[in-house]
């Protein structure tokens, strides 16, 4: 469904599914007059648990941790950092190595990699 | 109606982020960590989205024009420089420590979590700082 997304979006648009890209241009400077089709988008991102939610009528389960630091801090350095390398998982990860894009492909094995070596420090040299 | 295929698009693409565990953080923590309680499975979510995406592009592509506009907009850099390097390693430190990335982080703001509250507005912040900082990069080095 991810990828089926990704396809008809560049049939419609002509456009890459990449998420930081479409999120990053939610604030100001508009550069062009795409804004009401990405709002589109985060709004039906945003509401697509509700719409599981009420085809099968059970709550989604999710664990989200609850450091709030921790979780601004995070979110300060996926933003930033999906953005300064212009995509993150969609963009390059799914739109990019489809495409076989050189870029993509080295980003995705920059972000797995830092990604998989936070993980091991946080859970087993810190201790989750 | 843009707007309504976009809205659409974009609720197809958080069903699957839902369905497929992406959109829980602590499913992607455990797909990240190799070595301790690793869950391979989102894996194939990626994979799976790789293989559609792969064969839907090159349907797509053999059309001039999208639906929509007058040409596709593709990226065509090939180049390796040091912001696709720095970025992606600063992204997947935050992946790694929030368990979020962008699609999962938004989609997940339907339900409220207390860590998503915090989460999407920071990584909004984070984008918002680096968009400008690369264009005020852009514009010194073409004056």
């Amino acid at each position: 469904m991810i990828g089926l997304s990704a396809v008809l979006l560049m049939l419609w648009e002509g456009r890459i599914a990449g998420i930081s890209g479409i999120a990053g241009r939610l604030l100001p400077p508009y550069r062009d007059g795409a804004f009401l089709s990405r709002f589109g988008f985060v709004i039906g991102l945003i509401a697509a648990p509700l719409a599981i939610a009420v085809a099968t009528g059970e709550a989604v389960q999710q664990t989200v941790s609850s450091n709030i630091p921790l979780m601004i801090a995070a979110g300060l350095l996926v933003g930033f950092g999906s953005v300064w390398g212009n995509g993150c998982t969609s963009g390059h990860g799914v739109c990019g190595l489809s495409r076989l894009s050189v870029r993509s492909i080295v980003a995705t094995g920059v972000f797995m990699a830092t990604a998989f070596v936070t993980v091991f420090f946080v859970r087993h040299v810190i201790g989750g | 109606m843009s707007f309504l295929v976009n809205l659409a698009l974009g609720l197809l693409f958080g069903i699957g982020l839902v369905i497929s565990g992406m959109a829980n953080p602590a499913k992607v923590v455990n797909f990240l960590d190799l070595f301790g309680t690793w869950d391979p499975s989102l894996a194939f979510v990626m994979g799976g989205a790789v293989i559609v995406a792969f064969t839907g592009y090159r349907l797509v592509l053999t059309r001039e024009r999208p639906i929509m506009g007058s040409s596709f907009h593709l990226p065509n850099r090939s180049d390796i420089d040091a912001q696709v390097i720095a970025g992606p390693a600063i992204f997947g430190i935050g992946w790694g420590l929030g368990g979020f990335c962008p699609g999962p982080a938004l989609t997940a703001l339907g339900l409220g979590a207390t860590g998503t509250l915090a989460f999407v507005p920071a990584m909004i912040l984070g984008m918002w700082a680096a968009r400008l900082l690369a264009e005020n990069r852009a514009q010194v080095r073409a004056v």
